[in-house]
């Protein structure tokens, strides 16, 4: 877009400080929007996170964020490059501690536990947290080994018990009927949707509580992407699920709240169908309406 | 300035094209190809057809009759005349195997259908007539100038009538020969019989030092890239190890001496083997110092390499499997190890070429000329690696420089070339086609 042509963009003005999820419901019903998905608002709150700081070095990436994710609801991030979005996803399953020179303050619960606590256990709060990442990174190993991976490093060796979850793994992610007949050739082998369905397999297998998808369609043609979207729609009903998209219309598909960020700063989060008809904030306007970003 | 220097214009294009830079760049890597080409031709052409039996001729010279095979042929030089080299061989009666004579006094060429090469155990070849071949314990054989022989069938080897050979017969003779060079134990202080002790010596320490090199290497550079924190410390360390891999051979044979054998090996013989001293057992070259001195020169190439392969793998990878909650050390086991396992092998691939080669270092750390025993036999504990060994990189330096009749072994010098040569090709040639089929377990990906 031609810098010319930008609209001024406003000082952005941190609008929600309340804490989102039950502030939520109080703001929303305040302004008198009908609450169009009930069961979503009053979800008890899954992730929680309270002023969080983070710090490349000096730069600040993310400046005193606030968001709540309900259970078994889904949480799109939504904004323009940079904006600190993938970033927050990572420190929701702490990927950011392999990073050098990083400097976090501020709070992460995730269920009951504060993942930022100094006894934190890193790799069991990892065992608890699926991730998918933008480009599928299927291991060089075979369809059963890389659904299987995640129970094997947390030491499980029964042959049922894996042959159970890579079977229930697969049938979630849509994949089984495609690849129960080759379970032992490379994952590799697949195309590039199938890839992608797999490292969701692979993520579902431990039985995560939270699935942290980062911009999971990305690399995806639009066939693919489809597929993805209904799983995210299965997905939803045993797994809570924050998606990182640059596609605004995945977001209104797919999610149940939708947060906007710029800047490292949250500008705004809400109901995903409230947000992208009637948003509070004119920069969350602008960029919905592609004006910027 | 492109007026005066006036480039016609088909030239100047063929510059800006770039096809000069392709011409040059070809005609390197064709004059190198052909260099590869013309020495290991060389060395086949020298070496190959030692073995082929070559007709015998018989000659009238002014000292009397010579009989042997046309080894040379010189032309005149200045005052020197042309001359023409005999391999006469009988070391027993004429004191020496090769004759010069020159080629103005050779009177009546003759090519005798009855003269033999007999092939004997002590003393090198005999050629001349088969005097008495009645008895079944000896034979009796006649020199060109009259002299008998009667030495024990159990010292001969082989008896060729080369010159009423055909070319089956030949190739018959050629084949024994070549199957006795390779399977064969040295007779002749090396210049004669075969060299499977040394060829066995080389692939055994080569394999040895493989076994040290791959985990030491790979430990190594998973330090270097996987744990320690990335600073101007392991930037100095890996200049260090780069720099480790252009040290002179010799100085790790003397390290090898030095640390292995005086110091490591003295002490074990302390401690386990002190009935036996003086006499040492590890306190004195063998092979596993051998091995281990080979493995410690060729680590610098197996970190460089596994390194590179260590930050092939990709990030992405890494990051699935720590965000599945496996620790550091299961994601380098699981993930980055196996994903840069193709790397390794190529540098096992490398070490192996320069492994195999080297001699000098093995001169000071356990090889010998001739080793009474192998370092793996039937009887216990089988592997000996206390044991000196033999060693084709040597045996080339002891046959072609040590060796009492060296006009008689340059032949072997250049058959044992040959054979390191393809000692080293099929060793590199099992690592590759190792490499391939993981390469295909791993998915076929091409980092």
């Amino acid at each position: 877009m031609d810098l010319n042509e930008r609209p001024v963009i406003p000082e952005p003005v941190p609008t929600i400080t309340e804490p989102p999820r039950a502030g939520e419901a109080h703001i929303l019903s305040q302004q008198g929007t009908p609450l169009t998905d009930r069961a979503a608002l009053e979800a008890p709150t899954m992730v929680s996170v309270k002023d969080l700081n983070l710090f490349y070095g000096r730069k600040q990436a993310l400046h005193g964020i606030n968001l709540e994710v309900g259970k078994n609801t889904v949480m799109a991030l939504i904004g323009p490059s940079g904006c600190g979005k993938s970033t927050l996803l990572r420190c929701i399953n702490r990927m950011n501690d392999l990073i050098d020179n990083v400097r976090i303050d501020g709070h992460v619960r995730v269920g009951q536990s504060d993942i930022y606590a100094p006894d934190v256990d890193v790799i069991g709060l990892r065992m608890r947290m699926g991730m998918v990442f933008q480009k599928s990174n299927p291991f060089p190993k075979s369809i059963y080994e890389n659904v299987a991976y995640g129970l094997r490093v947390q030491g499980v060796k029964n042959r049922a018990v894996l042959d159970e979850a890579v079977e229930r793994s697969l049938i979630s992610a849509g994949l089984w009927d495609e690849v129960k007949d080759r379970l032992n050739e490379s994952g590799l082998g697949l195309s590039g949707g199938q890839q992608q369905r797999l490292c969701i397999a692979r993520a579902l297998a431990v039985k995560p509580e939270v699935l942290l998808m980062d911009e999971p369609c990305s690399a995806l043609d639009p066939l693919a992407t489809s597929r993805i979207e209904e799983l995210i729609f299965e997905l939803k009903r045993d797994f809570t699920i924050v998606i990182v998209t640059h596609n605004m219309q995945q977001a209104a598909r797919v999610s149940d709240f939708t947060a906007f960020f710029w800047m490292g700063k949250l500008i705004e989060v809400g109901l995903t169908e409230k947000l992208f008809t009637n948003p509070r904030e004119r920069m969350t306007e602008d960029y919905i309406s592609g004006r910027f970003g | 300035m492109t007026e005066t220097l006036n480039i016609p214009p088909r030239w100047r294009a063929f510059i800006r094209r770039g096809s000069a830079m392709v011409w040059l760049s070809g005609a390197a890597l064709a004059l190198s190809l052909l260099m590869m080409v013309g020495l290991v031709g060389y060395i086949a052409a020298k070496g190959l057809g030692f073995f082929w039996p070559s007709s015998i001729v018989q000659v009238q010279t002014s000292e009397g009759p010579i009989l042997g095979e046309i080894s040379a042929q010189e032309k005149a030089h200045g005052t020197d005349p042309a001359k023409t080299q005999f391999r006469v061989c009988n070391r027993d009666l004429f004191g020496q195997d090769y004759r010069w004579v020159p080629s103005a006094d050779i009177q009546d060429p003759q090519r005798p259908a009855d003269a033999v090469l007999v092939e004997r155990l002590e003393n090198g070849p005999f050629i001349g007539f088969i005097q008495d071949g009645s008895s079944g314990e000896t034979l009796v054989l006649r020199a060109v100038d009259g002299q008998t022989l009667e030495i024990p069938r159990k010292h001969i080897v082989r008896i060729v009538p080369s010159n009423a050979l055909g070319v089956f017969g030949k190739s018959r003779v050629y084949a024994s020969r070549l199957w006795e060079f390779v399977a064969g134990d040295p007779r002749e202080s090396n210049t004669e019989g075969g060299v499977f002790p040394a060829i066995f010596g080389t692939v055994m320490m080569v394999l040895l030092m493989s076994i040290a090199v791959v985990p030491l290497g790979v430990v190594a550079a998973l330090f270097l890239r996987e744990y320690a924190r990335q600073g101007w410390v392991i930037r100095a360390l890996r200049i260090a190890v780069n720099n480790l891999a252009g040290v002179p051979s010799i100085v790790f044979g003397i390290f090898g001496l030095g640390f292995f054998i005086y110091t490591v090996g003295g002490t074990l013989d302390q401690i386990f083997f002190s009935q036996k001293l003086p006499t040492p057992t590890f306190g004195t070259g063998g092979i596993l110092w051998a091995s281990l001195t080979l493995a410690l020169l060729t680590v610098p190439v197996v970190i460089v390499s596994t390194e590179e392969a260590l930050s092939a793998v990709p990030r992405s990878q890494r990051e699935a499997s720590l965000a599945l909650g496996a620790t550091k050390w299961q994601t380098i086991w699981n993930v980055v190890l196996p994903g840069a396992l193709p790397g390794i092998l190529t540098g096992l691939v490398l070490a192996m070429a320069r492994g195999a080669g080297e001699v000098a270092p093995l001169m000071l750390t356990g090889v010998v000329k001739l080793a009474p025993s192998m370092p793996l036999d039937a009887s216990f504990p089988f592997l000996h690696l206390d044991r000196k060994f033999m060693h084709l990189g040597f045996h080339i330096y002891d046959v072609g420089f040590q060796s009492p009749n060296s006009e008689a072994a340059k032949p072997m010098v250049f058959m044992t070339t040959l054979l390191l040569l393809l000692i080293v090709l099929l060793l590199n040639l099992a690592a590759l086609r190792l490499r391939s089929r993981l390469r295909a377990r791993v998915g076929g990906s091409s980092f």
